[in-house]
């Protein structure tokens, strides 16, 4: 009987402790999204009243706009590129087997790992030795750069379970080594692209310091709201919060789903 | 050879540190059951996947239809495997994948629609089309498989161990089913396989391969009895091999003197009159009579029980001749009065025109 007892107890203290680690972690975005629609210009409580015109002045505001705008261009550019460059060098590592092979790996694996400012500062560097400082294009270059390896990690995960005699049946069966890419590979790949699509789409959309170093005038979502802050404290920025917060969210849930990895069951997405 | 189909043409194949393939000839006639068979590692995937271009020989050539292979890529060639995995899309439905190869050739969607399907009703599948591959059952995807080979109506089709995935039971469904295929199109088939059941069920000429080379081409039936060496004589069936010295011969009767004692054989084919000879006697063919019993037939030994096997209907008893181990294969009901205890000794004989003399030397 105590045995129960205990369990129980242990059970209930467990979903404590993960309830206050995610309660911990949420609250501060709860708090900002739920002041998001306070009428009342300094967050107080009592709570001033329902109100959507931080929201309304978020959208009307140009330098905002913008910023969301250049943000929007940045992020689907970089889904777009990271995603080929990425199930590129996937295809490759599955496939072949060639001197260097592991410090090629390491190269598209590495970025992550390196400290963004030290990233940042070295981009800035090499940018304005070319000239291509301060325009949306390079910070296009630095996020490709970074969601790469995320794009070949998750590609290159679902290559490990492809079954190793589909290529070669595909070519026995009439497909030339391209058309096999194209009809066999990538559609048996389908699940990884669309989840590296919006893993890279996410990582660009949320990355702020290499667009603050990179940018120049061109800003970011990310890069405007900190010009915000440091200028003034305004409601406004909650409301920019709860909006960044959401298409963060979703962006990522898309992309997990596209990503679910479970056991002995391959994506939901094929027939 | 003018109706030959495909020919090898001393095929070889050198992997890294790996001999595979070793300058083998074969010819193979339009229309054959072509079974290549024998122990793992002793090439016969790989020839077969020479034959389909998925490795490029190092050395000979092949010809299909009278034309060399060489620099022909895989997708170029018409040979169309069925795979052991059999390797079917899981991102396409039945039908695609049934159509993937007429999508290839670049055949127009209803046409390619209706041969598929006309593939599917041919295999019982009719009613599958639109289905995932995962939810059918083991034998529907061997049959979606063959279909998906067939579907181009190849000349030539090549077959990696299809059944070995498959039950006992349904593998001898499969097999019947592959045979009348086979008739029904009349094309050449290349079956590899290590089971010695499917190659006798399915095969008009059986090719025996061991360590990269051919070891013996034949009927099953001629395999079978009359294997051309040692290895071949251990590999198929159930024999025993019998050591000696030609000691004289008058006309087809040879006699063969060794450690075990002396024998007569039979052999019409093979001219043979002096030096060291092996000679072999099916395990089916020995007879089993009491050790004291004086007989007439001249071809006799005397052995021990050491066990028995038991396999079905039939059973293999194991026995001591002088330090060899003979096999004797028996109906249960055969020897349902015989006394088998182990150390039981038995005297083991038969006909001299059931031996075989090898037609090399030991």
């Amino acid at each position: 009987m105590s045995g129960n007892l205990t369990t129980a107890l242990s059970r209930a203290a467990q979903y404590a402790f993960i309830t206050g680690i995610a309660l911990f972690i949420a609250i501060p975005m709860l708090v900002i999204a739920v002041f998001s629609f306070d009428a009342n210009r300094f967050p107080t409580i009592p709570w001033g009243g329902f109100s959507l015109q931080w929201h309304e002045a978020v959208f009307a505001d140009d330098m905002i706009r913008d910023a969301f705008v250049n943000s929007l261009v940045v992020g689907f550019g970089t889904a777009v590129i990271a995603t080929i460059l990425g199930f590129a060098a996937a295809y490759i590592d599955y496939r072949y087997v060639f001197r260097g092979k592991t410090l090629f790996g390491l190269l598209v694996a590495i970025p992550p790992a390196v400290p963004v400012s030290i990233l940042g500062m070295a981009m800035l560097a090499f940018l304005s030795r070319i000239g291509l400082f301060g325009s949306v294009e390079a910070i296009v270059a630095c996020h490709v750069a970074i969601a790469t390896s995320f794009a070949m990690a998750i590609i290159r995960l679902r290559l490990g379970e492809f079954p190793r005699d589909l290529e070669p049946a595909a070519w026995n069966l009439g497909a030339s080594p391209f058309a096999t890419l194209l009809t066999v590979v990538l559609p048996f790949c389908k699940p990884a692209l669309i989840a590296s699509f919006f893993l890279s789409a996410a990582v660009s959309f949320d990355e702020f310091l290499i667009a603050w170093f990179v940018g120049g005038v061109n800003e970011t979502l990310p890069v405007r709201i900190l010009n915000l802050l440091q200028g003034q404290v305004n409601p406004k920025i909650n409301a920019i919060g709860t909006i960044v917060l959401i298409i963060s969210i979703a962006l990522v849930l898309v992309a997990q789903r596209f990503v679910g990895v479970r056991a002995g069951k391959t994506s939901q997405s094929n027939t | 050879m003018s109706n030959t189909f495909v020919a090898l043409e001393n095929l070889d194949k050198r992997f890294a540190g790996h001999h595979a393939v070793k300058g083998i000839n074969l010819d193979i006639k339009a229309g054959e059951f072509i079974a290549l068979m024998g122990p793992s590692g002793c090439g016969k995937s790989t020839t077969l996947r020479l034959l389909a271009g998925l490795d490029e020989p190092t050395g000979g050539d092949i010809f299909i239809g009278g034309q060399s292979m060489r620099g022909i890529p895989a997708f170029q060639r018409d040979t169309p495997m069925v795979w052991q995995s059999l390797a079917l899309f899981p991102f396409l439905s039945v039908v695609e994948n049934v159509e993937f190869p007429l999508r290839m050739k670049k055949v127009g969607k209803i046409e390619r629609r209706k041969r598929a399907m006309e593939w599917l009703e041919r295999l019982g599948l009719g009613g599958m089309a639109e289905r995932g591959i995962s939810q059918l059952s083991g034998g529907q995807r061997q049959r979606v498989a063959i279909a998906r080979s067939l579907v181009t109506q190849p000349p030539i089709l090549l077959l990696d161990e299809p059944l070995s995935a498959l039950d006992a039971h349904l593998r001898v469904r499969m097999q019947t089913e592959l045979s009348r295929l086979h008739k029904e199109l009349g094309i050449t088939f290349i079956y590899v396989t290590h089971a010695q059941s499917e190659a006798f069920a399915l095969a008009d000429r059986i090719v025996l391969m061991a360590d990269g080379m051919i070891q013996q081409i034949g009927r099953p039936q001629d395999v079978y009895r009359e294997p051309a060496n040692a290895f071949v004589a251990e590999f198929m069936g159930m024999n025993n091999i019998v050591r000696g010295g030609i000691s004289g011969r008058s006309g087809d009767e040879v006699q063969i003197d060794g450690p075990l004692g002396r024998f007569i054989v039979l052999a019409k084919s093979n001219p043979r009159s002096r030096g060291i000879a092996s000679f072999v006697i099916a395990a089916d063919r020995v007879g089993l009579s009491e050790a004291s019993a004086q007989d007439a037939v001249a071809n006799r030994v005397n052995g021990s029980v050491i066990g028995i096997e038991f396999v079905g209907s039939t059973q293999t008893i194991f026995f001591d001749v002088n330090g060899q181990e003979f096999r004797v294969q028996k109906q249960q009901h055969e020897i349902d009065a015989l006394d088998l205890t182990p150390g039981k000794r038995f005297a083991l004989h038969w006909q001299p025109q059931h031996a075989w003399l090898l037609p090399e030397a030991a």
